[in-house]
């Protein structure tokens, strides 16, 4: 190659041009995500489009180091790509949230190592400074919040929101105050890396004590929101780099993870601030054990059933709506069910599955395992398609799902879920629902559906439970 | 851009983002609405695959890592960036790669035939 080629290839305008290729196929790649046959393209795509960016970058002539760089790029591929592989369909929020947070922990290192480079951004513009502080503190956030958020999803913590009580609120400002103070201070002109690792720490407990109040129901609202968070830090990124790349795919990026807060929130008629200020207020309408919810009759029983009489109203039934919800990906029941719903199936029954947006513990995970199961795509059903067939079902088996079936949320304006849209399980013909026990969901309220009279308690792990059902139907 | 020389050291490319803030921030606010735009229409269903492949995109920050080890000096900077290009990387190998296996499922055309369930567990 002559001099002049090389000049050509390394050329700043050549690199920008790859990086228009690279974001525009990230903009078209997520335009193909609308339909599940688009959608393996588009994400290929946006995968090519990252090649594409990848070696862009590498043109640059001043890009040194390979040795190093392979390094960095073997051991993520190390660990990217069986992590990637084996992980349970059931398992993804961990993965997703663990994703996430190694993305916002590179972004903080960056950062760190920028300030580092530059003598403590000595001779640095604002412009600079201001974005890369930005970065450190949310993608340091991102990275920590994550991380608590995978611990949770992993059981490695307990999945209940764990709180400092009334300090908690106090704390999380005074910590927020000391991130971004020593953040001002920096961008002021101190060089003091003393302060930049302060801001770096007051920003990883911030990232704590986000999401260690967090609830397991909240883990939706709170899995897009970090996903955003680390958008945008990549973004603050691209503009202390100067780097258009970086800048269009952080935003994508942000702008989607806060669309799907939003849904999420709305989902479950809560304000964003109110899900991070921590869990449900102290149970509201709980009761005692063995206590009837509120508007419930005094009276009013719970009737559990066997698998044989669930078998037999199955059988009868001319349209049965399955109602999953995260009991259903603990008991790793999909494949199960989707075996009922086929022996169903042939016997000329229709089958549809009703989905709440935030049923399970991120967007659309009850989507993923059921396609997983080979459920037909078009057998899924969004909640405001749904809930007009309830009044024609016959049998609606709810499967690990509670919150999101509680006819309080349309009833009971003392309910902390009144308003919330549920799915009205409760106007069905009959209901059966399958549990492992009475105890109360995420959101510890009990839930007014199962002291219905139409509503029967199937008692047992969700997989066995199906089984069994599964044989009797066949026996029949 | 402009026909400007290709960056060679930091306060150079300080300048560079001082000179392009205001373009860069324009092109920050569009990416919003674009990305707003596209993504509304993607449908509940397919959020936990938007999820996971948007997840592998900001692992783009991998580039800013690349772009940097050449200039840092010293054990403990090029740690952190080995450290900070292996977590980039993981970001997009393993969000591109889970996305597509979920796609894959979401793919397979329905199997009309109610017999065959015995669905394959990769």
């Amino acid at each position: 190659m002559s001099p002049l080629a090389i000049d050509v290839w390394q050329s700043t305008d050549f690199i920008q041009g790859l990086y228009i290729v690279a974001f525009a196929l990230f903009v078209y790649g997520l335009s193909l995500l609308t339909g599940p046959n688009t959608a393996i393209r588009g994400n290929r795509l946006a995968a090519v489009g990252m090649a594409i960016a990848v070696v862009a970058t590498l043109l640059n002539e001043d890009v040194a180091d390979w040795e190093l760089m392979a390094l960095g790029v073997a051991i993520g591929t190390a660990v990217g790509i069986p992590a990637a592989r084996s992980v349970k369909m059931t398992a993804m929020p961990q993965m997703v949230a663990l994703f996430n947070g190694v993305g916002g922990g590179a972004v903080a290192l960056i950062a760190w190592v920028e300030f580092r480079n530059s003598n403590g951004f000595a001779d640095t513009t604002l412009a600079v400074v201001i974005p890369s502080m930005i970065a450190a503190i949310v993608g340091s956030v991102s990275f920590w919040g994550s991380n608590i958020a995978f611990a949770k999803l992993q059981a490695i913590l307990p999945g209940k929101p764990i709180t400092f009580g009334r300090a908690q609120q106090v704390l999380t400002l005074v910590i927020a105050i000391a991130a971004v103070g020593g953040a001002v201070a920096i961008c002021a002109g101190s060089h003091s890396q003393g302060i930049f690792i302060l801001v770096l720490v007051a920003a990883a407990l911030l990232g704590n004590l986000l999401v260690l109040p967090i609830g397991g129901a909240d883990m939706p609202v709170v899995i897009s929101l970090l996903n955003a968070l680390t958008g945008l830090s990549a973004a603050a990124t691209g503009v202390a780099f100067d780097n258009t790349a970086l800048i269009v795919a952080g935003m994508i990026v942000g702008a989607s993870g806060s669309i799907l807060t939003n849904l999420m929130a709305k989902a479950m008629n809560r304000s964003i601030v109110s899900i991070i200020a921590g869990g449900f207020g102290g149970g509201g309408t709980g009761g005692e054990e063995g206590e009837t919810p509120a508007g419930v009759p005094e009276d009013a029983t719970v009737r559990s059933t066997s698998a044989a009489d669930t078998a037999i109203q199955l059988s009868y039934a001319s349209k049965v709506v399955v109602v999953p919800g995260y009991g259903m990906a603990v008991a790793q029941a999909q494949h199960a069910v989707k075996e009922l719903a086929s022996e169903l199936e042939k016997r000329g029954i229709e089958i549809s599955y009703a989905i709440h947006p935030v049923a399970g513990r991120m967007p659309g995970h009850m989507n993923v395992l059921l396609a997983e199961a080979d459920v037909p795509y078009e057998q899924l059903k969004e909640m405001d398609d749904v809930n007009p067939e309830f009044s024609r079902t016959d049998v609606s088996l709810v499967i690990g799902a509670n919150d999101v079936t509680n006819p309080a949320a349309n009833s009971d304006p003392d309910s902390p879920i009144y308003g919330m849209p549920i799915l009205n399980v409760n106007e069905s013909e009959s209901i059966i629902v399958l549990k492992r026990s009475m105890s109360p969901g995420f959101a510890g309220i009990d839930n007014a559906l199962y002291y219905d009279a139409k509503t029967q308690m199937l008692f047992g792990d969700a997989k066995e439970s199906v089984a069994e059902v599964l044989g009797e139907v066949q026996a029949l | 851009m402009s026909v400007l020389p290709t960056v060679l050291a930091a306060t150079e490319s300080s300048q560079l983002a001082e000179d392009h803030v205001l373009t860069n921030l324009a092109i920050l606010v569009l990416a919003g609405f674009v990305g707003y735009a596209v993504i509304s229409k993607v449908p509940n269903t397919l959020h936990t695959p938007l999820m996971s492949g948007t997840n592998a995109i900001h692992g783009i920050v991998v580039l800013a890592g690349l772009l940097t080890i050449g200039l840092a000096v010293g054990f403990l900077n090029d740690l952190l960036l080995v450290i900070a290009i292996a977590f980039g990387t993981i970001n997009v190998v393993g969000g591109f790669l889970v996305t597509d296996r979920m796609l894959e499922m979401f793919k397979k055309k329905p199997s009309k035939a109610p017999a065959d369930t015995e669905a394959s567990t990769e």
